[in-house]
């Protein structure tokens, strides 16, 4: 099978790379082993949060003070604003909304109720301009009875330091008896499900226009719209309130529509999308990649001119470690990383990690290195690119926008 | 360039332990979505086998509610076999014993053999709606399903008439493992199949005796039958691929995919001689088209708008994509694919009374999007999602194949490979 591009991993990364790639012309499949991260998004695309352990007002201006090895100081400082811009129009174009700007962070309510710095935030959610002042003095917080995914409490407590004494009640309705009776089974995904059915957001409504009187805002776990796009704005708009949505434990149901609305994107633009299938190893050729074979192919190759690495981190198998080793098990490229064990992780949880700055290494145009030596044609896009750690930096969709583009450009050049 | 293989540490056959309880699976349960007492992918599955192993009382029953559809599987991140762990756990654990009817569903050639020599009788019999009345109250059959019709004359008996001999005029040879809808119920098929393989200069052979895949007798918990007939079958297989050196191909997505991976992953039936060279005829057209060794001529008239269904089964082998890519070089065939969801049907499970309203329920989605997609037919690879599409919508439902012999032009075809 003959493709102009192959991407590797169907994440954010791979997803944005091949639209871009697609959006130009290019025919281009995208063979992915399983769902990606995008499954656990809190509804924010993160650019850059913390620097040296400093909050970032202006991404674009904090930028400079990341080390070299950095993935935004390798695409080019100049280049970043571009391509922040060039992202957020992709992800527009494919159905997405959002609030946010790459030149100052707004802040988004976090389910434990602080304020957190981010990018692009999407338009199921809240976003606010100032992280010390809630714009609302009475909240009422609801929930799904039974519903064990949404931490209440831990709202309430994280709104005391705005001075509001939030209240907590609970909804229950008879469309989601049945899914109670299993309780490990009344996840936000499965009550989105109900709410797709059309059949329960006029009630749900109703009890929340009841339960919210006397109060300003309405704060709800973000479990609307899965398969439907609109229900999150349909009972925004049956709602007197303002309503605020709070991510629930994932998976995260804005995510996974996210991740379905991109990966239609990506196939209305004549994309091929392989999910469930795993890419095995490569045949190289004069330092070229020919061909790759998967698992359910086989003998039937894959032949491209061009392929892109966007198989992820650790969490996707993009890196592996095991006791002793540290390896991209795929192609087996270099890795930028320790190979001694003692220096992957600090035993303090909550400190800097080592081993999340580990990545596949690579050229000045993001070629893969092997045995030391660029692959022509195998380019490093997202989170299995080392030299960040996005957890600690609020960086994670940001680094995977950002240098899938900047991939896709060396491609089209 | 070697690369290193990815060999995790104490990892079960099954392994569960590599599961990390993200909850991905459960999104993509059809089941889960429309019957609460199942207890979904990952529960049944990793979470369940963890306390199997510790105390087989754990089994639970409502495993049985499994489509073993695999979606699970294929959305999972972590590699982890939950369906093969669901399936493997109802074969070890489960206590309930087959019913009449379950045998009656499951052993689809010996029905198939007897019925078919009684064609006509059965056929209208089955039909009947006071007969299907009784088999929904005696049998728990439900009563909206017909039966598929049942052919007078077996496609084995139609092939040693009129085929075999013609088979031996061509220079290069596959082996065709035709199975149970195609021998007993819709021999069309197979003719279709011939067809297309003797354009492409094939000729086509059954295997020395070929038994039902088991598919049937394994989702029915008739594990024995079912093992017995995977050995034989693996050893027909040889006879064909080993030591005559003909590749084996088929029609049917849930057969190939019972025989290449079940056999191995539920029944221990070891099947590494034979794998590769087990496929569908698709597969093994696109790759003789992919390699340049060979070249399809159409019929100019040919004019149709057609969606694609992929079965489950499909989805987890990937290979619909052989399938589309064939029905795309198809001139005059307009396309329309159809987002990847389950019929509901899953094998006999739809048959029961007790699982009718689940499988028209898991199904729904698909059937809207087939109805709003104004198509002259469905195309599937699949026998069972056919007669649940022409049950359930008003549309008709052909094999790729089928679509491929109506088009195809096959002397322009054998022309190009004459020369
Ligand atoms: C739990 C979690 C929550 C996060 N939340 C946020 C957030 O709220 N905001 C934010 O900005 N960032 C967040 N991030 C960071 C963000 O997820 C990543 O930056 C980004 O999504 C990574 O995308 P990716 O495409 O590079 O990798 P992934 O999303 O990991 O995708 C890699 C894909 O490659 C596939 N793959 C791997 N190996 C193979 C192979 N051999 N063959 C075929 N396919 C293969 C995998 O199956 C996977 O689908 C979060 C990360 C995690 C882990
Ligand atoms: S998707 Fe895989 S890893 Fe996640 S809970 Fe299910 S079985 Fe476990
Ligand atoms: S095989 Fe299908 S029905 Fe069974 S648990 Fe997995 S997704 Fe659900």
């Amino acid at each position: 099978m003959k493709f102009d591009n192959i991407i590797i991993g169907g994440g954010l990364s791979g997803l944005t790379c091949g639209i871009k790639l697609a959006e130009q012309g290019k025919k281009c499949a995208i063979v992915s082993s399983g769902q990606s991260a995008i499954h656990f998004f809190s509804g924010s695309f993160d650019l850059l949060g913390k620097v040296n352990g400093e909050e970032v007002t202006n991404p674009l201006e904090s930028m400079k003070f990341l080390p070299q090895q950095h993935p935004y100081q390798r695409v080019g400082l100049e280049n970043i604003e571009r391509l922040t811009d060039e992202a957020l129009h992709l992800l527009i174009r494919a159905g997405l909304s959002f609030t946010g700007k790459a030149d100052r962070n707004h802040y988004t309510l976090t389910p434990m109720g602080v304020m957190k710095p981010t990018w692009l935030t999407l338009n199921d959610f809240t976003s606010f301009d100032q992280k010390d002042s809630f714009p609302w003095k009475k909240a009422v917080i609801l929930n799904f009875s039974g519903f064990l995914d949404f931490h209440t409490l831990f709202i309430k407590d994280g709104l005391k330091k705005f001075d509001i004494n939030a209240q907590i009640k609970n909804v229950s309705m008879k469309q989601f008896e049945a899914i109670r009776k299993n309780p490990s089974e009344m996840r936000s995904t499965n009550i989105a499900k109900e709410f797709d059915k059309g059949n329960a957001i006029e009630e749900f409504a109703q009890k929340a226009n009841l339960l919210s009187e006397g109060f300003d805002v309405v704060i709800l776990p973000a479990v609307f719209g899965l398969f439907n796009k609109s229900v999150a704005d349909q009972l925004k708009e049956k709602i007197n309130k303002p309503v605020l949505l709070l991510p629930a434990i994932p998976p995260s149901v804005p995510g996974i529509r996210s991740q379905i609305t991109l990966r239609e994107r990506f196939q209305e633009l004549g994309g091929t999308y392989l999910l469930g299938d795993n890419v095995e190893e490569g045949i190289f050729e004069d330092g070229r990649l020919l061909e790759i074979r998967t698992n359910n192919h086989g003998d039937i190759k894959f032949e491209a001119d061009q392929f892109i690495l966007a198989s992820g981190s650790f969490y996707s198998k993009g890196i592996v470690a095991t006791h002793d080793k540290l390896y991209e098990p795929i192609f087996g490229l270099d890795i930028d990383g320790d190979n001694n064990r003692e220096e992957w992780f600090d035993e303090k949880f909550f400190n800097d990690q080592a081993f999340m700055r580990y990545g596949v290494k690579t050229d000045e145009n993001f070629r893969a290195l092997m045995n030391g030596e660029p692959v022509q044609n195998l380019f490093v896009a997202g989170s299995v690119l080392g030299g960040a750690n996005p957890l600690k930096e609020g960086s994670g969709a940001g680094i995977s926008l950002l240098t899938s583009l900047h991939a896709a450009e060396q491609i089209l050049k | 360039m070697k690369k290193e293989i990815f060999k995790p540490y104490n990892v079960s056959d099954n392994n569960f332990e590599q599961c990390v309880k993200c909850t991905i699976c459960t999104v993509y349960c059809p089941v889960l979505e429309v019957n609460p007492d199942y207890p979904g992918p990952k529960q049944s599955g990793p979470d369940g086998e963890r306390m199997r192993l510790k105390d087989p009382e754990f089994y639970d029953e409502a495993l049985k509610l499994c489509l073993n559809c695999k979606r699970c599987e294929v959305a999972c991140p972590s590699g982890v076999k939950i369906g093969d762990i669901i399936q493997s756990a109802r074969i070890k654990y489960s206590k309930s014993k087959p019913k009449l009817r379950d045998m009656i569903l499951a052993n689809t050639d010996i029905v198939g053999t007897m019925a078919s020599t009684f064609a006509p009788i059965v056929n209208t019999a089955v039909a009947l709606k006071p007969v299907r009345k009784v088999m929904d109250s005696v049998l728990k059959i439900d009563h909206h399903r017909m039966f598929p019709k049942y052919t007078g004359l077996r496609f084995e008996t139609w092939y040693r008439r009129y085929a075999e001999k013609k088979q031996k005029e061509f220079k290069k040879h596959v082996s065709y493992f035709h199975g149970c809808y195609v021998n007993y119920n819709f021999p069309q098929l197979g003719k279709d199949l011939i067809k297309i393989m003797n354009a492409a200069g094939y000729g086509v052979h059954l295997l020395e005796k070929e038994k039902c895949c088991g598919v049937a007798l394994i989702s029915n918990g008739l594990i024995k039958q079912a093992t017995k007939q995977a050995k034989h079958n693996v050893e027909a297989f040889k006879k064909s691929i080993v030591d005559k050196n003909m590749p084996v191909i088929s029609t049917s997505s849930t057969c190939i995919f019972t025989i290449r991976d079940e056999y191995p992953h539920l029944l221990g039936v070891k099947n590494e001689e034979i794998r590769d060279e087990s496929e569908l005829a698709t597969r093994f057209l696109f790759r003789l088209i992919d390699e340049g060794k060979l070249k399809l001529a159409f019929k100019k008239n040919y004019k149709k708008r057609i969606a694609y269904h992929t079965p489950c089964h499909m989805e987890k082998l990937g290979w619909s994509i052989y399938s589309t890519t064939l029905l795309r070089m198809i001139p005059g065939l307009e396309f329309v694919n159809l987002e990847s969801q389950c019929c509901g049907i899953a094998g006999t499970y739809g048959f029961k009374k007790e699982n009718y309203e689940t499988s028209q329920e898991v199904g729904k989605p698909l059937f809207e999007q087939i109805e709003k997609s104004k198509v002259d037919f469905v195309a599937t690879d699949c026998e069972t999602c056919k007669w649940q599409i022409e049950m359930s919508t008003s549309n008709k439902v052909q094999h790729p194949v089928s679509i491929l012999a109506e088009a195809i032009d096959v002397e322009a075809t054998m022309k190009l490979w004459q020369e």
